[in-house]
């Protein structure tokens, strides 16, 4: 009972003194919708770095990938390598650069604003918001189920799932409404900063508490021994690529970091943080990873439907200290799914609400209207987190997969001036469309001259169906693009960056 | 001209910084190197890797590559 209420006690005061810096920083700003989404455009290199960063404090990352690690063994952490540490980097140059140079000719401040004024199109511009809200809804509803699955765990099962999940929607919209987009900037840099410390304080108390690697790894060797070893039935070669390539694409394509190309100052800030990245990547995910495979050499029991980091820390660290860094994921995951809600409610009320709805609302009711709109969007998020409609993994890469649909019709565009308006919206209906067929409709298996072959199967021989959709998409990019004439109201121009 | 070829080996460097990123070549293998697997500590040498063939780029090629001339 004492632990219970020193584990509440931890986790609550964490969060709200994270919500009372939040509100601090909300004081030295003003309410402008510009500054609300955007903070003045103003964003620093170690600011900017972090509220990258912050993107990957996610559920994901903290509960999600050990509880993977502790299941299948730690080579996730290669296809975050691949996935976060080189390919998304290479795309931070090749799509985020250049939207930023796009974005200092044109004043842009959302992906669908800059699309629908290059293709003269307000129809894109909603098309491109309704997408991307769509797949940030499973996203938002992963930090829930995250949350909900942390206490159930730090508690051993005391705290229900429902109880977490609903704690960390209230925190994420009292967060958002009060504080905006400066207090998530201020706040994601304290807390990325915070949770690699402790992190690191983690896996070195595990280690000493244990008695060393060695005997973790001979635990490991009697209890899984394919762990060490890479490569695995279920980390296929077929896996890695598809899942790296698929969620790389996709991150590109997520709101929150969408925005953040248009938002630094200099170019010397996309820059460092361009080079800074894979050694965040590595400092992050090595140590977590890690925690999750050790827990299966250590012979761990995880309560059903629990996640893993949390009973490691309560057998090896104390009550505290396991408390303070789930408390410090939480807090960290009310960060980034705040910068989400608040890029989120930016799409919602530029792209959609003010062209097809009332175009001249007033600044003050525009910021009330995107605090409504957050708090509705995470409120209904958090009931469809309560059927918990897969792993943690399986939901993010759903999610994932989504966003990437959009990247491969977007890099087009922004690099070949002969895509047509029909040839975009045939890319981006596409994809979607081959996409979420097989999201929703259930696999069925037809013979075909002797061979039983599955529809609308995830994966097909073990390729996310993902990958062969942004395939597709890009292929009707191109040839529609060919077959069609540009409309009057394009301008072709608008992406070209190199005549300065 | 010599910007072309370096061009290409720029896009050479990032193809092989990305196919490597996976030790192919460790496949199936559970050598354990100072309480690591061997793998691992190839990912730790090539995100390190990573990092300084991005830090040479960005001196070197990054606006170039967007053919402007920015600061």
């Amino acid at each position: 009972m004492a632990e219970l209420a020193i584990q509440l006690g931890v986790v609550l005061a964490y969060l709200l003194v994270a919500l009372i810096i939040g509100v601090i920083a909300y004081r030295v700003t003003t309410n402008a919708a510009e500054d609300y989404y955007l903070a003045d455009r103003s964003i620093g290199t170690i600011v900017l770095l972090f509220t990258t960063f912050a993107t990957l404090l996610s559920a994901f990352t903290f509960f999600g990938g050990p509880n993977i690690a502790y299941a299948q063994g730690p080579e996730w952490i290669l296809v975050m390598g691949v996935m976060d540490g080189v390919l998304f980097a290479i795309l931070w140059y090749l799509i985020g650069y250049k939207q930023w140079l796009i974005g200092q000719k044109h004043g842009y401040v959302t992906l669908g604003e800059m699309l629908g004024d290059r293709f003269g199109s307000e129809t894109l511009r909603g098309l491109v918001a309704l997408i991307s809200l769509f797949w940030l809804f499973p996203y938002v509803m992963l930090q829930q189920m995250g949350a909900g699955e942390a206490l159930t765990g730090l508690s051993n099962g005391v705290i229900p799932y429902w109880a977490g999940a609903a704690l960390i929607t209230l925190f994420m919209i009292l967060y958002v409404v009060i504080a905006g987009m400066r207090g998530v900037a201020w706040t994601d840099t304290i807390q990325g900063l915070f949770m690699l410390s402790v992190t690191w304080i983690a896996v070195v108390w595990v280690l000493v508490a244990v008695g060393g690697i060695g005997v973790i790894n001979s635990g490991l060797s009697s209890s899984n021994p394919e762990f060490l070893a890479l490569g695995s039935d279920f980390y296929t070669p077929a896996y890695i690529i598809s899942t790296a390539v698929v969620i790389a694409f996709g991150v590109t394509m997520f709101p929150q970091i969408n925005q953040r190309f248009f938002v630094a100052k200099s170019d010397r800030v996309l820059k460092r943080s361009f080079t800074l990245w894979p050694v965040l990547v590595l400092l992050l995910f090595v140590p977590t990873f890690l925690l999750g495979t050790w827990a299966a050499g250590l012979d761990i029991t995880v309560p059903e439907g629990a996640n893993v980091l949390p009973v490691l820390l309560n057998e090896y660290t104390p009550v505290w200290f396991a408390a303070l860094v789930i408390a410090g994921a939480m807090a960290a995951m009310m960060s980034s799914s705040d910068s989400m809600l608040l890029s989120g409610s930016s799409y919602f009320m530029r792209d959609l609400y003010k062209p097809f709805v009332t175009p001249d609302v007033s600044e003050s009711r525009e910021a009330t209207l995107a605090r409504i709109g957050v708090a509705v969007f995470a409120t209904l998020a958090f009931f469809a987190s309560l059927t918990r409609p897969g792993t943690l993994i399986e939901v993010g890469n759903t999610a994932f997969g989504g966003f990437a649909q959009l990247t491969l019709p977007v890099m087009i565009a922004l690099y070949w001036g002969g895509v047509t308006r029909d040839g975009m919206f045939a890319g981006l209906v596409g994809g979607q469309l081959l996409y979420l067929s097989h999201v929703f409709v259930p696999t069925v298996t037809v013979d075909v001259a002797g061979m039983t072959l599955p529809l609308f199967a995830r994966a097909y021989a073990g390729w996310d169906v993902a990958l062969p959709a942004m395939v597709v998409g890009a292929v009707l990019v191109v040839t529609v693009s060919y077959a069609t004439a540009p409309a009057p109201t394009e301008e072709h121009d608008r992406f070209v960056v190199s005549a300065d | 001209m010599a910007d072309r070829i370096v061009d290409v080996l720029w896009v050479v460097a990032f193809a092989l910084l990305t196919v490597f990123s996976v030790p192919w070549f460790l496949w199936g293998d559970g050598t354990v190197v100072a309480g690591l697997p061997a793998w691992l500590w190839w990912h730790i040498g090539w995100m390190v890797v990573a990092t300084a063939l991005f830090w040479q780029f960005t001196k070197r090629a990054w606006d170039r590559g967007m053919g402007v001339t920015n600061g």
